[in-house]
């Protein structure tokens, strides 16, 4: 019967890709119907702790997949506080002046775009609405490509439509470059010698957007998104500390508390950290995505993770923690 | 029927990944398997492409219609380059690939060394100090206790890490200040990677969700 | 001379790069020019090595029919089939026209890129938020004074940065609401903490990259 029942799981969910065409989603009464179904569930998870019985691991997967799952077909939106460090960032974009030219880097790969990418989306539609320059590189190999993915989102908005960016004259993908912080250090002198062609081969010397454009003394902001090394962390220790560029990055939430030194230094003028500091980016630049629509799915895991501490904690204080075979 | 082959092999490996969470299986071994071949061969081609050709070969072959000379120089980074490869031959003649090990270390090291010192400890001190005796020139009660906190935490942080003397008296109780603020530090490290874990598995929820079951737009 | 020769070569290195940053003008720009391009070509060698290895134990593992040989035959396969394509899609690229190039959308490569490696990777990163969940239940406990702080500060932050601690929160003064609650242990003690941390660090990266440059530390060259 165990080996039936992942098959059979399995083979409706065949089915349901190879046909289905309609949209879930819950309604209010069934939202807060499930959400205290999965509280009274915390609960009993919490009595069994109690009594002795500790909760198999697959159950607290479970719980941890179930959390994430239901609120996708939920439709609620809570409000968000905007952080210190997310305004400070918005805030020096916005004192550019129209035709500012931004790098934006792009140092991060796929498995990181849930964090990176609604940033990436919302800094390049507000760059196009707001006339600045956007110059796009990558550290990474893949990140030119994810930028492409947040040009093409921006195009993609109705109103930008309307007087769509010009490549080569608005913004340009220079591409990546191999060699980590040795080619921050050659764009410090000179960003022809690093990138002498654009992603399409069309020659540095041809793009109207670099004419004048030779180091970063010609460039007004660095705008970087980093999942790891190479990332924020040399762009400060390069870009900044060497030749006095103002910097500021999207970090993955592993990354983000090891840059907070920086912001609170200034070198770094502000952060956006994780997914959370996405959604606050898109809610300041007033460019709603994907990040708040995720942010419902995170608050539920987040409660059950701590639940589940908390749970560990009470069972632990009321010293009742016996060795009795395991449910599940 | 709606098929794409495409998404349907992402999400039968997205699915044999997660069924390790049940048990290992043959169905996680295999995608397992995949995944560090796939990996070896992209990797492997990658920097084919992007630090051999675009670095070496143009660099030593330009195009014609640019103005840049062939550096043969590069030939000397393809040489260490080989001479790496010859720790697959076995130690008798392997012993040459530290040659290029210690061009990329003392390179690293070279680099590291001026950086972290400049950025890392120089600015961090400055900024630890400079906002502290900021604060007590220009004294408000907010600033006051956030400059205090940064510069008593990195202190006693620093302490607690200094093991030439032994952690006992008013130096232990230093020390034992730096470790609460290094318990913080660690749990604010926990909880946004909780974040972040959480935050790339949703981004695998959507796809099965919406590309694949097509149950949310 | 088998020792001599890597530390004059670590020497050498490690000088350009040190001088380099405080006389970025000829020559030593184009010493770091040539190093730095040196530094790509040689990564490329140091991952291929690595590939090659792998390569070569599954092999090997294949041949002695050891413990699931057969995983070893997929790993190869993935390999070969990855290393193909990119090989392909690069030289008809070079040759197209226009020019195009081997992770561009629409190319083999971006296909096994997108539908096999970016899930696949993915969801390996992805499996972690489940196991994290399961030892916060089992191991996360407030025992004692350190572990109780770190347990508050975890939380702290976790429900301070998603908008459902405001929520809980809402009836507190907004100075001690969730979320400015997570910003005030971000900004203050974090940073203190990570701060300490990072000047710890740089002061071992200073002594041992000059030990590693003047010679006296040799570790990297042993085996």
């Amino acid at each position: 019967m165990k080996k039936i029942i992942p098959i059979i799981v399995l083979l409706i969910l065949f089915v349901i890709a190879l046909f289905n065409k309609s949209q879930l989603e819950m309604s209010a009464g069934v939202s807060i119907l499930v959400t205290i179904l999965l509280g009274i569930a915390m609960i009993v998870v919490l009595i069994l702790t109690i009594s002795g019985r500790s909760i198999e691991r697959r159950i607290v997967f479970l719980f941890i997949g179930v959390s994430l799952i239901l609120p996708f077909f939920m439709n609620f939106t809570l409000p968000l506080q905007v952080s210190p460090e997310v305004r400070t960032l918005y805030d020096a974009l916005a004192k550019l002046p129209k035709g500012s030219k931004v790098l934006a880097s792009y140092d991060y790969d796929p498995p990181s775009a849930p964090e990176l990418q609604p940033m990436g989306d919302a800094f390049m539609k507000w760059a196009f609405r707001h006339d600045i320059k956007v110059i796009i590189i990558g550290l990474w190999p893949q990140g030119p490509l994810q930028a492409n993915l947040s040009v093409n989102a921006a195009l993609a908005d109705p109103e930008i439509a309307k007087h769509p960016p010009k490549y080569g004259v608005d913004y340009v993908n220079l591409g990546y470059q191999s060699g980590n912080e040795f080619v921050i250090q050659g764009m410090g002198t000179s960003i022809r010698s690093k990138f002498p062609s654009d992603l399409y081969n069309t020659p540095y010397d041809s793009i109207p957007l670099l004419r004048g454009v030779e180091n970063f003394s010609n460039i007004d902001f660095v705008f970087n998104l980093s999942a790891g090394y190479p990332g924020t962390v040399e762009w400060v220790q390069i870009a900044v500390d060497r030749f006095g560029v103002p910097v500021g990055a999207g970090n993955t939430a592993v990354q983000a508390p090891q840059v907070y030194p920086y912001v609170e230094s200034g070198q770094l003028t502000g952060l956006l950290g994780g997914m959370s500091g996405g959604a606050e980016f898109e809610k300041i630049t007033k460019e709603p995505g994907q990040a708040n629509t995720f942010l419902l799915s995170q608050s539920f895991a987040h409660v059950v993770v701590i639940g589940f501490i908390l749970i560990g904690n009470v069972a632990l204080f009321m010293g009742k923690t016996k060795r009795r075979p395991p449910i599940g | 029927m709606q098929f794409d082959i495409g998404i349907w092999i992402g999400a039968l490996l997205t699915l044999g990944i997660i069924s390790f969470l049940y048990k290992d299986n043959i169905i996680y071994k295999i995608s397992e398997a995949i995944f560090v071949g796939v990996s070896a061969g992209f990797w492997f081609i990658a920097l084919f492409w992007d630090n051999l050709y675009r670095v070496f070969w143009i660099g030593v072959f330009p195009a014609a219609n640019t103005n840049a000379k062939p550096q043969y120089i590069l030939f000397g980074g393809v040489i260490l380059g080989m001479l790496m490869l010859s720790r697959l031959l076995g130690n008798k003649v392997g012993w040459i690939s530290r040659w290029p090990l210690a061009f990329i270390v003392g390179a690293t090291a070279g680099l590291k060394l001026i950086t972290y010192l400049a950025s890392n400890a120089l600015s961090q001190i400055n900024a630890t100090v400079g906002n502290f005796v900021g604060a007590v020139n220009q004294p408000t009660f907010a600033g006051l206790v956030a400059a205090s906190t940064i510069a008593i935490g990195t202190f006693c942080g620093l302490v607690y890490f200094f093991f030439s003397k032994e952690h006992r008296g008013w130096f232990g109780g230093l020390a034992t200040i730096g470790t609460w603020f290094l318990m913080v530090t660690f749990g604010a490290s926990f909880g946004y990677t909780v974040m972040s874990r959480m935050s790339l598995l949703l981004g695998r929820i959507d796809f099965l969700l919406s590309d694949w079951l097509h149950l949310i737009k | 001379m088998r020792r001599e020769i890597p530390l004059i070569i670590t020497f050498i290195a490690g000088l350009v790069f040190v001088v380099q940053y405080f006389i970025p003008h000829p020559p030593f720009d184009a010493f770091e020019q040539v190093f730095t391009n040196w530094f790509a070509i040689v990564q490329a060698f140091a991952i291929w090595l690595g590939a090659l290895s792998l390569m070569k134990f599954s092999m090997l593992k294949i041949r002695r029919k050891q413990k699931d040989w057969f995983m070893s035959v997929i790993i190869i396969v993935g390999f070969v089939v990855m290393v193909a394509y990119g090989a392909y899609d690069g030289f008809a690229g070079m040759h197209a026209s226009p020019t195009y190039s081997f992770r561009d959308a629409g190319t083999h490569f971006d296909w096994l890129y997108q539908n096999i490696y970016t899930p696949l990777t993915s969801t390996m990163f992805a499996l972690l938020a489940f196991f994290v969940a399961s030892a916060s239940y089992r191991a996360f406990r407030a025992r004692n004074l350190q572990a109780t702080l770190l347990l508050i500060a975890g939380i702290l932050v976790m429900i301070g940065r998603v908008p459902i601690g405001d929520w809980l929160t809402s009836f507190m003064p907004a100075h001690y609401q969730a979320s400015n609650l997570a910003t005030w242990i971000m900004n203050f003690p974090n940073a203190a903490g990570q701060r300490a941390i990072m000047i710890g660090i740089a002061l071992g990266t200073v002594s041992t990259s000059l030990r590693i440059i003047l010679g006296i530390e040799r570790s990297h060259l042993e085996g």
